[in-house]
């Protein structure tokens, strides 16, 4: 990592050529693809940063964060209520999702935060149940267990193509944004914190304050990518902030591999995929989700990304870097 | 609004005496919970599955023997004994090659158990819900103090202290009990003086998975038994189980009691949000004892 402060001009380039042009064949993709594959794109992209979000607090803080998934829904239901329940233009409700939702993380995480390891995530998930609860029961509000369906979102998103759009745009937004978080001296502090929390707090840095502030942005992040999913769906409902889904974020993560930037976006792509086509032949989709996920712990603990980036490693012949 | 519109002395005791009932199906399932998670320090997500597990295979077996007094209880007996089995081919073939993990592996191990096991379920018994009913002997009420009660939810008020106490006399007067709470301390040092720490760690995994087959079979004639109930009843008993401090029996029951009684009364306070008030409490009670209201065992 010491390198990259050395790299010349013309590597940072090289460095960055391959995802200009990824970002590139993506603004091209509606071109050439039907509809459904647009619309599949812009949910793997819309997951995909909900799990590299995760992975800000989980992988990059080494915290417990067991109930992600609770940003992520009150960041869709921010949007669908203030486009349902107000004469607001649906736009406030966009700029309005990150900040609910940062909102709810300071609240659960000054609870939390106290706590460590097991206890912090066994403590945000009730409180998060909590959060579940009160949507899942309050009928006149938030629709209850049925939801909401039919958000009408502004006209030059509400086609397929204009949704990918948004969130393709918001996706490449947000991870150049978090991408120069991890690399700042919070996201290099909070990776002190995970790797040594009592020497972090001796050469000064204060922990608890710098895990608070990782949840906080790690939420905010959360409710974009909840706004972008009633824009794709166009619906939303109670199951976006129940604790399975939260597990099934920490899968893709795992799946990608924790201590990679982009790897939880890898693995929700996989994991997103994998759903739609093993939907098509069988109803048993969860069996599969499962399997794939205990020879993943048997085996491949590392994740896909990380397995790939330490072999390749292993054969350009140079020594293997302690991988963490 | 019907806010506490229909709270009144019999109402009151009734859901009390409800609330007991379900408090003794929390206690069973959070207990083996708590025990695995004290001892083998798995959060054990799949506990929930084996819950549904026993409760459909308590409906299998009392349709097998035609129900009535016999398959009541053929089922009762069974179905635990079964869930044990299953937890066993679990623990032995999969999960002692795993206890050196950190625990969010085993999170996610267990929470990949839960997945196989819930599409299991469905093709074994289908999606539709499934009843059992009572023997004649447990149909009908009591009358206490003049309110009528369910036969079936006094039985359940009493299995409750006798599974409990039995808990309490493996845990703390048997020599599998003791060697298991040592273990729980350190298992190295148990496993330096010659035990076999292995296979005292299956036996504690196969009775907590004995107990959440039992809670199973002994909900099973109370309420539909349908997919889902696994999600459901995991939350819940994690709930318990941190709020009464991890590992401790009479913790697990003191949460059970607390969540059991703030669900059936919340009924009548407020029905809309009954669902809430048992998670109200559990934030409250770990505010003021961020690590449970007794002592956990680590």
């Amino acid at each position: 990592m010491v390198k990259e402060s050395i790299l010349s001009e013309r590597s940072a380039w090289k460095a960055l050529a391959p995802w200009l042009a990824v970002f590139v064949l993506l603004l091209l993709a509606p071109r050439f693809l039907p509809r459904f594959q647009v619309y599949l794109t812009g949910l793997i992209l819309t997951t995909g940063l909900l799990a590299v979000s995760l992975n800000l607090v989980l992988g990059l803080g080494g915290m417990y964060q067991f109930h992600h998934a609770v940003f992520y829904g009150i960041g869709a239901y921010t949007v669908a209520l203030v486009i349902t329940k107000t004469a607001l233009s649906p736009w406030i409700g966009f700029l309005l999702a990150p900040v609910v939702s940062a909102l709810f993380s300071l609240a659960i995480g000054l609870i939390c935060v106290r706590l460590s390891k097991l206890y912090f995530g066994m403590l945000q998930i009730s409180l998060g149940s909590l959060v579940w609860a009160v949507v899942f029961r309050w009928y006149s509000f938030t629709g209850g267990d049925d939801g909401i369906h039919g958000i009408s979102v502004p006209g030059i998103i509400s086609s397929t193509d204009g949704a990918y759009y948004f969130s393709l745009i918001l996706t490449a937004i947000c991870l150049i944004v978090m991408q120069r978080i991890v690399n700042s001296p919070f996201g290099r502090s909070f990776q002190a914190v995970r790797d040594n929390p009592v020497r972090s707090e001796a050469v000064g840095i204060n922990v608890k304050r710098v895990q608070l502030t990782g949840m906080v942005i790690s939420g905010a992040f959360a409710g974009i990518a909840g706004s972008m999913f009633v824009v794709i769906e166009g619906s939303v409902f109670p199951e976006l902030m129940f604790w399975t889904l939260s597990l099934e974020i920490i899968i893709m993560c795992l799946l990608g591999g924790w201590f990679t930037f982009l790897g939880p976006m890898l693995g929700a792509a996989i994991i997103v995929l994998l759903r739609t086509v093993v939907g098509i032949y069988t109803e048993y989709w969860t069996i599969v989700l499962g399997l794939v996920l205990m020879l993943l712990i048997l085996f491949l603990p590392q994740g896909v990304l990380g397995y790939f980036l330490e072999s390749y490693k292993r054969g350009g012949g140079k020594a293997v870097q302690e991988e963490r | 609004m019907d806010f506490a519109s229909n709270i009144t002395i019999s109402a009151l005791f009734q859901q009390a005496l409800v609330g007991l009932s379900r408090t003794t199906i929390l206690f069973i399932v959070a207990s083996g919970l708590s025990l695995i998670l004290g001892v083998l320090r798995i959060p054990n997500v799949a506990h929930g599955s084996l819950y549904m597990i026993g409760a459909f295979i308590m409906y299998s077996v009392n349709h097998f023997f035609g129900g009535g007094q016999a398959g009541f209880w053929m089922a009762v007996l069974l179905s635990p004994v079964a869930v044990a089995l299953i937890s066993l081919a679990v623990e032995r073939g999969l999960f002692q090659y795993l206890y050196e993990r950190e625990h969010l592996m085993l999170l996610l191990f267990t929470f990949s158990i839960t997945l196989v096991f819930g599409d299991l379920v469905k093709m074994v018994w289908g999606s539709d819900y499934r009843c059992v009913d009572l023997p004649a002997a447990f149909q009908g009420f009591f009358t206490i103090l003049g309110f009528p009660f369910p036969r079936y939810n006094l039985f359940l008020i009493i299995i409750g202290p006798v599974v409990a106490f039995g808990l309490w006399f493996l845990t703390n007067k048997t020599r599998i009990g003791k060697i298991a709470r040592a273990a729980a301390v350190d298992r190295e040092m148990v496993g330096a003086i010659g035990i076999n720490v292995s296979l005292v760690f299956a036996a504690v995994f196969v009775i907590g998975c004995f107990l959440a087959g039992l809670g199973g079979a002994l909900v099973a004639p109370t309420q539909n038994i349908r997919q889902g109930m696994d999600h459901a009843i995991i939350i819940e008993a994690f709930l318990i189980v941190i709020m009464g401090g991890l590992g401790n029996i009479w913790g697990a029951l003191l949460g059970a009691l607390i969540f059991g009684l703030t669900d059936s009364i919340g009924i009548l306070v407020w029905p809309q949000f009954a669902i809430v008030f048992p998670y109200v409490v559990v934030v409250i009670a770990l505010l003021f004892c961020p690590k449970g209201l007794l002592k956990s065992t680590w």
